[in-house]
């Protein structure tokens, strides 16, 4: 069902791929790392929103506050901690956040857990405005302590955990667990699946990831409000380049990651007043002729079959 | 201590009592049929027992432990197993995953993957469905996701099996096939709790009946004896011909 190309192949391009990606900072130019940081992000957002809302089909629009909190995270911590340890933080507040808002949610599917989780995410953001307002009585923060490269080298090692961790669950039992909850909610507790227990769990995996890429990524900001932060289109960016990508293939999320990020960039810096009206036009395209997305119109179309392996 | 066993079951629904003051004990093994007319609260027995629903007062105990109030992937992991009136599958992933989710969440058996793979083969050859194994459960036709439904229960290796209606909408080939079946399954075991409206099918089938009506228990005791209940032929037998 791999085609043409075989794990030799496929573990020799990966290796190949890590070692072009890892060397980069030595003889690329600022701007072009800067560009492959912020593809690594977008590959991190939604490769970790396709763990949780690929297989259930749950339409997750919440991921602003987990990559909000984890830039966050940065700002607050980033003078006080290695670097590391700030992603690692940030992360953990995604998990704990994930964990509250998987429980919040825990009763909705499907429409209502798209529109819940964008209000929750809006009610985030606004709350974050109110506390800094009138509590820390700050508009924005400074974020210190990393460098661009620092930044590039930590969304690379997220963005493989989180491709690695996305690979993994996709083929194991939880994988299919996931897509049985996805489908029928009562029939999969009914066949012994601890619905309450995955959602939550696997919620919370995925904002971990997004945690962590936005603690990683607050060095690219030097300077963040609120509004930056959380901004509610980074909700929407991962469902729109999953779709483009397609969600049934692994390199799917990737690809479309990839492709739209580097689409936009050049927009912005083309078009800066069509940007987002051309994005929304290539939303549309993809929704209407695009259902299974560019996976979906390269490969075989052949489901990922669990029995394979 | 009886296998299954119902204390002064209420379930109500806002005024409505869909189960009232229902005990009950069912002995393992064999066949137990359920039936009734329309909304007399089968259906909503086999919730209670399975956990989709909890009792408003009464309790439900399975082997001599309180099961009521668990939640359904807890029941399931006890033993019990259930199909629905109305099919509940995994549309989008083949009928031998349906069959191994089942196997690998059911009742804890400290299986390798290897296994539960061989069990689910084993069940796809019992229900005739080895030829199906790579279909989109939802590209089946609802005969055929019956007994996927009915393979998904039994891999989870339940004592007890509910099974709500597995027999509407089958042609008389079909219904005899299940027929066989049902009682294959019997013979390994498992005691069989079922909601049937063919009469034909449950009369010949169970090994004792119990008879509700709104949400009442009007009668209990050996197909012949229910047959010739005077309760009975009144509210049920007598409105509905099929036997
Ligand atoms: N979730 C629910 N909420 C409200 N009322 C319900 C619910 N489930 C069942 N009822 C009501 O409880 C009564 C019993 O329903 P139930 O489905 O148990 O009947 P049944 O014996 O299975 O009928 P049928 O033969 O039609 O399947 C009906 O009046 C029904 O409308
Ligand atoms: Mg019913």
């Amino acid at each position: 069902m791999e085609g043409k190309h075989s794990p030799v192949n496929k573990l020799f391009f990966i290796c190949f791929a890590w070692l072009v990606a890892a060397t980069l900072p030595f003889y690329s130019p600022a701007y072009v790392l800067l560009s492959i940081t912020s593809i690594l992000m977008y590959v991190t957002l939604t490769v970790s929103w396709t763990i949780f809302c690929g297989p259930t089909g749950y339409i997750s629009l919440a991921t602003a506050t987990f990559f909000g909190i984890g830039i966050y995270c940065a700002a607050l911590l980033g003078s006080s901690l290695p670097a590391p340890a700030v992603v690692l933080c940030g992360g953990l507040a995604g998990l704990a956040f994930g964990v509250l808002v998987g429980l919040i949610c825990l009763r909705l599917s499907g429409f209502y857990f798209a529109v819940f989780t964008f209000g929750l995410s809006e009610l985030v953001r606004h709350s974050v405005l109110w506390w800094e307002h009138n509590v820390s009585g700050t508009v924005g923060r400074w974020v210190t302590g990393t460098s661009i490269t620092q930044a590039f080298y930590s969304l690379l090692v997220i963005a493989s955990l989180s491709i690695l961790a996305a690979y993994l669950i996709r083929r194991s039992i939880y994988g299919m667990a996931l897509k049985a909850i996805g489908e029928s909610e009562e029939a999969a507790e009914h066949a012994g699946i601890n619905v309450v227990v995955y959602r939550i769990a696997f919620f919370a995996i995925s904002s971990f990831f997004m945690g962590m890429a936005g603690a990683a990524m607050a060095a690219k900001f030097t300077y963040i409000d609120p509004n930056s932060a959380f901004n509610p289109l980074i909700s929407f960016t991962p469902v729109l380049m999953s779709l483009f990508g397609g969600i049934e293939r692994d390199y799917g999320p990737i690809l479309g990651a990839f492709i739209l990020t580097f689409i936009s960039e050049v927009l912005l810096s083309r078009f800066p007043y069509f940007y987002t009206l051309i994005y929304g036009i290539i939303f549309v395209v993809v929704i209407l002729f695009m259902p299974r997305g560019l996976a979906g119109l390269l490969g075989s179309g052949h489901q990922h079959k669990f029995m394979d392996h | 201590m009886a296998f299954l066993e119902g204390v002064k079951v209420t379930k109500r629904f806002g005024g409505l009592a869909a189960i009232l003051d229902l005990s009950f004990k069912i002995d393992q093994g064999g066949i137990i049929g359920l039936i009734g007319p329309n909304g007399a609260g089968k259906t909503t027995l086999l919730n209670l027992i399975s956990g989709s629903l909890t009792p408003t007062t009464g309790e439900i105990l399975f082997k001599g432990k309180r099961i009521s109030g668990l939640r359904p992937h807890q029941i399931c992991k006890k033993g019990i197993a259930r199909t629905f009136q109305s099919v509940k599958l995994f549309g989008n992933i083949t009928v031998s995953e349906n069959i191994l989710l089942g196997s690998v969440y059911g009742k804890p058996r400290g299986l390798s993957r290897t296994n539960h793979s061989t069990e689910t083969s084993d069940l796809l050859k019992f229900l005739g469905l080895a030829g199906k194994r790579d279909v989109l459960a939802k590209d089946l036709n609802i005969v055929e996701q019956k007994f996927v439904e009915l393979a998904r229960a039994l891999a989870t290796k339940p004592d007890l099996l509910l099974l709500d209606e597995l027999i509407a909408g089958l042609n008389p080939s079909e219904t005899s096939l299940a027929c066989d079946k049902i009682k294959e399954i019997k013979k390994k075991g498992i005691t069989i709790f079922m909601v049937e409206h063919v009469m034909g099918v449950i009369m010949s089938l169970s090994d004792r009946v119990i008879v509700l009506n709104h949400g009442e228990k009007i009668a209990d005791g050996t197909p012949e004896e229910i047959s010739r209940d005077r309760k009975v032929i009144e509210t049920y037998l007598g409105e509905d011909s099929e036997c």
